[in-house]
């Protein structure tokens, strides 16, 4: 603070605590919701903006399943959510192995086409899958990838922000440190396992809460890529949920938003530190 | 930059970008290959049989009243995205910067929306407007403005437009953040002492040291309104009323998944890459005259 403007700082303080607000609002709408019934939401006018008393009842509904009032019947909702589970894991950690491999290779070796291999991997970060979706679910399909996890995580690994971030990274490391592993007698993947990754674990886990993220929230490939209801992520789940019905039990709806949301929320909010600076560091 | 020492190894090297390069040529190039391919072909609904046909499916393209309007439809929709996000995230910013008290709480509370998935950012968004129950649409409507984005193209577009705005806010707001952080105090407390006013010394130091953060954003919020918010229109609208909301990547899906014309799909995929290569590029060349500004 440089100099003292009290009325500044309580326009600050007002515009700031109105933007938090208006960021919460729609999610505390959405929890309202669902802690009301279905008939409680859709006959109301407006929505009733205190809790319910259903929370229970939603809750259960959106894990577990089972049949409504209305005649509908919900799918449960813990297998969509391992399935996002195990598809933003794999997504995460296929990518961070993957691209700190090529990375130690492209820094830490002259090898012919070098360049060509640099190009190759870069490219690919100009066009993310939606560009390419039509070609890409029918190579998935001629590998009979289709409803799997292979098939709902490795087209996603295919690109390089990862890579990029990891021989940023290399780049700002003392080359004294491999001179010195050289002159000990230390092979290029003892200097990698022994030096390099211990170094690296700060980008690493920054990398992580961004990729998981990421595959947490992947919508549009798993919507063409599965069609077998066991292996829906949890995404997924909240669509058909909206628009299979005829009559859309909202409460559930909600409740499985809030299911969907808390994980990677979660994430962001405890790794916070590794986020922002992985972040920053990534696409800049 | 350049490593001066370096491990000597013939093939180990290429063991280490193996996996990559193979997923790489599989997922990426491959199928990039194959829509730079189907473009030019022509082919059934059942894929029993295909033509080559040139530059027909780009022709067609350009003479589809739809796919014209579909590129006005995500000119504007990308338009208002990036410029409501960066305004509302730069004031923020600006507001995060200056108060000490709290910072930390207030920073926390508005990054948390970049976890949310869009679909689910859709799904709130539309229950807010749902009608006649929902929380917004009902005061609209109380305050006399008959809210319908299931008829009028105008409110859908606002509904994806305010979904999307509030999904990206956190992703502007860290940057801009980052960005005024990084300004020099010692430049603002010369120009205090000048007696040049908060007013003054944003516009006339500090936001011009943000320019580079500002077109960096601009690219980035250009190219998510492009492709990540398939799932907030999907969710929201479904491309409708009529194709008033239908962006680039819905009709990209809609064409292929759904009206099974794989040749126009594939030929707007490569309208759609090219746009995305000019963005990249510009907004490279970009980076590099950063460096000395």
């Amino acid at each position: 603070m440089i100099e003292r403007r009290p009325v500044l700082d309580f326009v600050s303080h007002a515009v700031l605590i109105l933007g938090v607000l208006v960021i919460a609002f729609p999610v505390y709408v959405a929890f309202v919701a669902s802690t009301q019934t279905a008939a409680q939401i859709t006959g109301s006018n407006p929505l009733s903006l205190l809790p319910g008393g259903n929370i229970y009842n939603s809750y259960y509904l959106a894990l577990m399943g089972g049949k409504v009032a209305a005649g509908g019947t919900i799918p449960p909702g813990w297998p969509m959510l391992w399935v996002s589970f195990v598809t933003a894991m794999g997504i995460a950690l296929g990518k961070i192995a993957i691209s700190l491999l090529s990375a130690f290779a492209i820094v830490y070796f002259r090898f012919p086409f070098r360049g060509l291999v640099f190009w190759m991997i870069f490219i690919t970060l100009m066009l993310p899958v939606e560009v390419r979706i039509g070609p890409t679910y029918q190579v998935v399909s001629d590998l009979k990838m289709l409803n799997s996890y292979a098939g709902l995580t490795v087209p996603l690994i295919a690109s390089a922000t990862a890579t990029f971030l990891f021989r940023q990274f290399f780049l700002t490391v003392p080359d004294e440190l491999a001179e010195a592993a050289r002159m000990d007698g230390a092979g290029p993947m003892r200097f990698f396992v022994d030096i390099l990754l211990p170094l690296s674990k700060t980008t690493m886990a920054a990398l992580f809460v961004i990729q998981f993220i990421y595959g947490w929230n992947q919508y549009l490939w798993p919507l063409i890529a599965t069609t077998s209801e066991d292996m829906y992520p949890i995404v997924l789940g909240i669509k058909r949920a909206i628009f299979g019905e005829i009559y859309v039990e909202w409460n559930v709806v909600m409740a499985t938003a809030i299911l969907a949301m808390i994980p990677p929320a979660i994430v962001v909010i405890l790794m916070q530190k590794w986020f922002v600076k992985g972040l920053v560091d990534t696409e800049k | 930059m350049e490593k001066r020492v370096r491990f000597k190894s013939a093939w180990l090297p290429w063991v280490l970008v193996a996996p990559q390069m193979a997923i790489v040529l599989v997922f990426f190039f491959w199928p990039a290959g194959q829509a730079l391919y189907q473009s030019v072909l022509q082919e059934d609904a059942f894929g029993t049989s295909r033509e080559f046909v040139g530059l027909e499916n780009f022709r067609r393209l350009w003479e589809d009243p739809s796919y014209v309007d579909s590129f006005y439809t995500t000119a504007l929709f990308s338009v208002l995205v990036a410029v409501i996000g960066i305004c509302v995230a730069l004031l923020l910013a600006v507001m995060a910067n200056r108060v000490v008290r709290g910072a930390a709480i207030y920073k926390t509370l508005l990054i948390w929306p970049y976890a949310v998935a869009p679909v689910v950012a859709g799904v709130l968004w539309l229950m807010m407007f749902a009608s006649p129950w929902g929380v917004v649409s009902y005061t609209l409507q109380a305050l006399g403005y008959d809210w319908n984005h299931l008829l009028s193209g105008r409110d859908a577009m606002a509904l994806i437009v305010m979904a999307s705005v509030w999904k990206q806010i956190s992703y502007n707001f860290l940057f801009f953040l980052a960005g005024l952080q990084s300004v020099p105090s010692s430049v603002i407390e010369a120009a205090t002492i000048d007696g040049a006013s908060p007013w003054k010394r944003f516009w006339s130091i500090v936001f011009p040291l943000l320019s580079p953060t500002t077109f960096f954003l601009l690219v980035m919020n250009v190219i998510y309104a492009f492709f990540d918010t398939f799932a907030i229109v999907d969710a929201a609208t479904q491309g409708g009323p009529g194709k008033d909301t239908s962006i680039l990547v819905y009709k990209v899906y809609y064409d292929g998944f759904k009206a099974l014309d794989m040749g126009g799909s594939a030929a707007q995929s490569v309208v759609l890459m090219a746009v995305v290569i000019l963005l990249t590029v510009f907004q490279f060349r970009f980076v590099e005259k950063k460096v000395q500004y």
